[in-house]
């Protein structure tokens, strides 16, 4: 299982790196923490001719505040991002999602910039985003953009990404004093890819929520926003937000379990969720 | 300043086990294939070859990570440390006497990335739970043990450095 | 010799002066894994290299109509590509089946597939090349036409009339039936006070070896030797079919087994593409090295396990067991596997299913039927965890209906430990098991009591705990009963040679081998402490033809038991050797001196007479100082297989503790316990680890691994990341005791604890889950136990 040739460019720019880009086309792929990319070579699953290593471009790392938005580098390794002061201080939910991605090796490696780009429905990243109406800011040869994350998932690693452009930053607006978030994922064994994730976000209004936003993840060809079943969240009616999940909703066909069952246990991960939230706090799984 | 044109082979160097070498690797080439045949670290395991496993870890730039998810070209200027240079430097020894002592290990093939993992917990973690090794360890993949006996091992190091600090 | 003469002079095994026996002493050769330094067969360097990488099908089953080899070999780096039909030229095709399996049928099957292909992985073209990468390059450029043909998948309509046979000249797709009736059966059942039955699905699974499958050939011409690198568990065997099969004579095949990387019954069986791998090397006249990579394990490593059994229990209303009758149906893809065939799994079903129990009425069928999905055969704990199922959960069932503890009932059932010796219902002749005794010590090492009321507190809060048990028979120690009495070249005896050197150092030869599990560290505590030197004095070699006696090699848990015997045998006889020269050199009674921690001692009261150093020197470099007519033999062979029993076989008790999520279907491992009677232990470090991770491999088939195929015959996991192997995380910890009923057979008295966890655990889990489901009126019968199932079992989905 070796991987099939190609040729290897690092940049040292980000200008070096998008040039490299558009000079070889569709044939040139990004490379970040390769922790899935890697993994398709090897398995000659994907054949690109040229591969962009982003791994020496400088200023694509770390994370930073200024002013309400905290602003996570593309290429901040996952248990990087979940251990920051700022995260664990303003962005809780990542925080509590990053011990679930994958094992302490994949976590030193990959990158959250990385994981937007390839948008597997089944992780944690794009689902958080999601939750907290994060914005993906894009580079391309000419400009740089910025997606709502909410536009940017397009579908089974599908994503708002133009040919030549690449992610160079994840910005996180700080939520609201009075922001609660909740967390939680099934999956068979620690690490794999979730049966049923919800990452979520919203504001106490007495003794209810507001501003809920349900970031589903595994249950789709995309994360899916559940505004459906948030509205009837926010207006108390929880039975109603689980009823309303199975139009929102649309769990893959998977060998190991039917779609059935996932949509189910997103409703019962939606009513942990729910509670948890509801009691307070902020809670994660 | 135009940039470099892609190459299907570059020279690299890095440091290896303390040793600053030398070498040409095609692209294509994963860093554990290289460590295996450049430098015959045979130590350095192959188990799936996508990264499930974990029979591969190595420690680069101090951390752990899947040598079979990391190019070769990719660890030019970097730190790497395979089982062999951890037992060369002796950084190890105790790890591998409660392996030993306890039977933590049968085939031995997952055994130099368990320990990889083990010395980043360690490294993290002064008093880990059990619950907390069995997490660190639940991306390696043991097919003899049932780990339990893994679990005692790394437990016991970790006791036993800090009996050794409290006593320093 | 008398026995009380024996005894006085230390002779009997167990008496032995600073004796190893029993002790958790560390495997000499971890030290060597936990460095990095094993030698598997990849590490393993050789000259001139070459890589062969296999096309495999990407059919079901196909008739190959055309394949074009020009464009590969023109391909950088490629040594040679070669078809089936050019490699038959070189390697004879084989039938898996054997004597004693009346009615086994099969077809030949070659190294690559000839004109059609069988299943999805089966392979039937090679290419050599310089690297493993430029080999898989060179497998893309292969232009190949196939003609699909109909597949059979699904075991349940194999045999219908209207299922074509994928063996035209067998007709159907029957390979074997076996048919027992014991007992009144039907009247048994007629008379029954309560009736239990169900149907049990068994998920079809597979080794899973960290290292892969891996072969590296090389024929030297010019010696006329072909040397074989493999991860491999039975290098005689191997020999054995190289010979036969490559038309080569014994003495031109060395095979070597060392360091092997994890096996479990995967790494014994004859692969196609191992046997290419070996044939191309005679081809090619230079060393050819094949390692699989994961996703070819999945496809081309033997599968097990595919079972579907129904079945039902007749008990009286003071809950006697009466009878068991037991149907069973098993795929084991196109080929029964050379050359221990896939009957075997079927066959053990039958012979072990209700082991422990008393009742004198049985009644089984089993079938087992060809099918387009990977070939099945031998993996750990053959049958047993299916056998152990089936028996276990009707006596749960029973047990509810009846209104009985799960202890009482199996207490109420088992064969009495008093009644041994006694034949099974099922015909297998027992020499002594521990059943009573070993509830007995489970019930109290895992506070059984103080279990359930903890379970009844929880219960009041909506926590759903269950509590499960599992006892369990396992066979070790096989005569030839097992293969050769079929006509399988493959050897039930075992040797060791034993040589003291010059400094007093001894080395051992062995034909067991060692994957991990610690045969070679028992064989140097047996050889220790027969000879009589301290443990770092004895060096053990094995898993080489060439350097060792000859042997079976390991498998069926018989590295110990057999292995260990001969190895005691050799030293006992080597150490009379050395006493007998010793004596004439000090011109003692040798029947007065004795060997201890590395010097000839007298016997009554321990006084060093002389270092075996010392005798050495004398022996080896000065020889004309001995007594005139005196020849030293300072080598010792023995050899050894059970005799008295076809199998040793051993018993045991498990019992599992977990929680089921009822909202989720998830179940959670909170505690696993194993009690087990493997006769003498021999290491108790080894015997218990042997023992928790079999049972990390039984909980894997219960809950996690499933080899899934769609209905054309496409393996639908099969990479790592997608078919489920049992990680630390969700995996308990595992309390482990011992009843000890040494085997009479052997001075040893060892029996093989290989099997044991794997056998029971699968059993205990789906009882513990049952037991937390029964209050909600729900019960699973179908393994693996995903969440699926425990979700449909509750009616939620």
């Amino acid at each position: 299982m070796k991987a099939p040739d190609f040729a290897y460019a690092r940049p040292a720019s980000l200008d070096e790196a998008l040039a490299l880009l558009a000079a070889h086309g569709e044939d040139a792929v990004p490379l970040a923490g390769g922790q899935s990319l890697v993994t398709t070579l090897n398995l000659r699953l994907s054949a690109p001719s040229v591969l962009v290593d982003l791994n020496a471009v400088p200023g694509l790392s770390g994370v930073t505040q200024e002013g309400d938005v905290v602003r996570i580098g593309a290429m901040t390794r996952h248990r990087d991002v979940g251990v920051a002061e700022i995260v664990r201080a303003r962005l809780p939910l990542l925080a509590a999602a990053m011990p679930h991605i994958a094992h302490p090796a994949i976590r030193n490696r990959g990158t959250i910039g990385g994981s937007m780009a390839l948008a597997d429905p089944a992780t944690e990243w794009p689902a958080c985003c999601l939750a907290l109406a994060a914005t993906i800011v894009l580079r391309g040869p000419r400009e740089e953009r910025r997606v709502a994350a909410e536009d940017f998932f397009q579908g089974l690693y599908a994503t708002a990404l133009a040919p030549g452009e690449i992610v160079v930053a994840v910005e996180v607006p700080v939520p609201a004093p009075d922001a609660v978030w909740g967390f939680d994922e099934l999956a068979r064994r620690r690490g794999d890819y979730a049966l049923a994730g919800l990452a979520a976000t919203a504001r106490r209004r007495g003794p209810g929520l507001t501003a809920v936003r349900l970031a589903f993840f595994g249950l789709a060809d995309r994360p899916v926003l559940a505004r459906r079943a948030a509205a009837a969240l926010e207006a108390g009616d929880l039975k109603g937000a689980q009823v309303a999940l199975a139009d929102e909703l649309d769990p893959p066909e998977d060998p190991g379990t039917r779609p059935e069952t996932r949509l189910h246990l997103a409703r019962v991960i939606l009513g942990r969720v729910a509670g948890r939230m509801l009691e307070g706090g902020r809670h994660g799984a | 300043m135009a940039p470099e044109a892609p190459q299907r082979e570059r020279a690299i160097a890095f440091t290896l086990n303390g040793e600053s070498v030398r070498c040409r690797a095609p692209a294509r080439t994963h860093l554990g294939d290289l460590l295996r045949h450049e430098f015959g670290l045979t130590g350095v395991h192959l188990g799936c070859e996508h990264g499930v496993c974990g029979a591969c870890t190595v420690l680069v730039d101090g951390r752990a990570m899947r040598a079979c998810l990391m190019l070769a070209v990719q660890a030019d200027g970097a730190t790497v440390e395979t089982v062999e240079g951890l037992t060369e430097s002796g950084r190890i020894r105790d790890l591998q006497d409660a392996f030993h002592a306890r039977n933590a290990l049968q085939c031995g093939y997952c055994t130099p990335g368990m320990l990889v993992t083990a010395v980043e917990l360690l490294s993290e973690a002064v008093a880990p739970s059990r619950e907390e090794i069995r997490d660190a360890i639940s991306g390696n993949y043991c097919r003899c043990t049932g780990y339990h006996a893994i679990v005692d091992a790394i437990s016991t190091t970790a006791e036993a450095r800090r009996s050794k600090e409290a006593a320093e | 010799m008398s026995r009380d003469t024996m005894e006085a002079a230390g002779l009997t095994f167990l008496e032995r002066p600073n004796s190893y026996i029993g002790r958790s002493v560390p495997r000499p050769n971890a030290r060597r894994l936990l460095e990095g330094r094993g030698t598997y067969v990849d590490d393993v360097p050789a000259a001139r290299l070459a890589h062969v990488a296999f096309l495999r099908s990407p059919h079901a089953h196909a008739r190959i109509l055309s394949i074009d080899t020009t464009a590969a070999k023109a391909m950088p780096g490629v040594v040679a590509v070669v078809t089936g039909a050019e490699l038959a030229t070189l390697c004879t095709p084989w039938v898996g089946v054997l004597g004693h399996f009346k009615g086994l049928r099969s077809a030949p099957q070659h190294a690559l597939a000839v004109d059609r292909v069988a299943w999805v992985g089966e392979p039937f073209c090679a290419v050599v090349a310089r690297s493993r990468a430029e080999a898989e390059d060179a497998l893309g450029a292969i232009a190949v036409a196939f003609e699909p043909l109909p597949a059979v998948v699904d075991m349940e309509t194999a045999l219908d009339p209207a299922t074509p046979a994928i063996h035209a000249e067998l007709g159907d797709n029957l390979a074997f039936e076996r048919l027992l009736d014991v007992g009144e059966v039907d009247a048994a059942f007629r008379d029954a006070a309560v009736v239990v039955e169900e149907t049990f699905h068994f998920g079809r699974h597979t080794g899973v070896c960290l290292e892969p499958r891996a072969i590296l050939a090389d024929w030297a011409a010019a010696d006329g030797l072909l040397t074989v690198h493999h991860s491999f568990q039975a290098p005689h065997m191997m020999q054995d079919i190289l010979c036969k099969h490559l038309s080569l004579p014994e003495h031109a095949v060395r095979v070597i087994c060392k360091d092997v990387g994890g096996s479990f019954g995967i790494k014994v069986h004859i692969y196609p593409d191992e046997m290419a791998t070996c044939a191309l090397a005679l081809m090619l006249k230079r060393p050819v090295k094949f390692v699989a990579d994961r996703l070819e394990s999945f496809q081309s490593d033997i599968h097990a396990r595919d079972h579907r059994v129904s079945a039902r229990m007749a008990f009286s209303d003071s809950g006697d067991i009466l009878a068991l009758e037991i149907d069973d149906l098993t795929g084991i893809g196109p080929y029964s596997v050379y050359p221990r065939t896939s009957a075997v799994e079927a066959n053990q079903v039958v012979n072990l299913t209700g082991g422990p129990y008393r009742h004198q009425a049985y009644r089984a069928r089993a079938r087992v039927v060809l099918q387009n999905k990977a070939p099945t055969c031998q993996y750990r704990a053959v049958g047993h965890p299916i056998a152990t199922m089936v028996a276990e959960g009707l006596v749960d069932l029973g047990a509810a209906r009846l209104g009985l503890d799960p202890f009482a009932i199996r207490e109420r059932n088992v064969i009495p430990d008093d009644a041994y010796p006694c034949a099974g219902v099922s015909g297998i002749k027992l020499e002594q098991l521990s059943h009573q005794a070993a509830l007995a010590k489970l019930k109290a090492m895992m506070d059984y009591d103080a279990l359930r009321a903890e379970q009844a507190a929880l219960r009041a809060r909506g926590i759903h705990r269950g509590i499960g048990l599992a006892a369990f028979i396992e066979i070790t120690n096989p005569s030839a009963a097992f293969y050769g009495v079929g006509g399988a070249r493959i050897s039930s005896q075992d040797g060791c040679t034993i040589r003291l050197d010059p400094q007093g150092g001894v080395v051992a030869s062995v034909s067991v081998t060692e994957q991990g599990q610690g045969t070679e560290g028992i064989i140097a505590q047996v050889v220790a402490t027969a000879v009589g030197v301290p443990i770092e004095r004895v060096r053990v070699i094995s898993g080489d033809t060439q350097a060792t006696p000859y042997g079976g090699g390991t498998w069926a848990s018989r590295g110990a038991g057999i292995g260990g015997e001969a190895a005691w045998q050799a030293g006992k006889a080597l150490r009379a050797n050395v006493v007998a020269v010793a004596g004439a050199i000090l011109q003692l009674d040798p029947g007065r001196l004795d060997i201890r921690n590395g010097a000839v001692v007298d016997a009554a009261t321990g006084t060093e007479r002389m270092p075996l150093s010392e005798l050495g020197r004398i022996v080896y470099f000065r020889p004309d100082t001995l007594p005139p007519g005196l020849q030293p033999e300072f080598v010792a062979t023995r050899h050894y297989v059970p005799k008295d029993y076809p199998f040793a076989f051993t018993n045991g008790v498990q019992a599992s503790y977990v929680e089921v999520d009822v909202e989720t279907g998830f179940v959670r491992l909170l505690k696993h316990w194993c009690v087990e009677d493997c006769g003498t232990v021999l290491n108790p470090l080894l015997v218990d680890e042997q023992i928790r991770g079999g049972i990390v491999q039984g909980i894997g088939g219960a809950l996690f691994e499933h080899c899934l195929y769609d209905a054309e015959g496409q393996l639908l996991n099969g990479s790592m990341a997608s078919y489920l192997v049992p990680m630390a995380g969700e995996m308990p910890d595992i309390d482990v005791v011992h009843v000890v009923s040494a085997t009479a057979t052997s001075e040893i008295g060892a029996k093989g604890a290989g099997e044991a966890g794997t056998a029971g655990a699968p059993a205990a889990v789906v009882n513990a889950i049952n037991d937390a489901l029964r209050p909600l009126d729900a019960r699973v019968a179908r393994q693996p136990v995903t969440p699926d199932v425990v979700l449909e079992a509750l009616g939620v989905i």
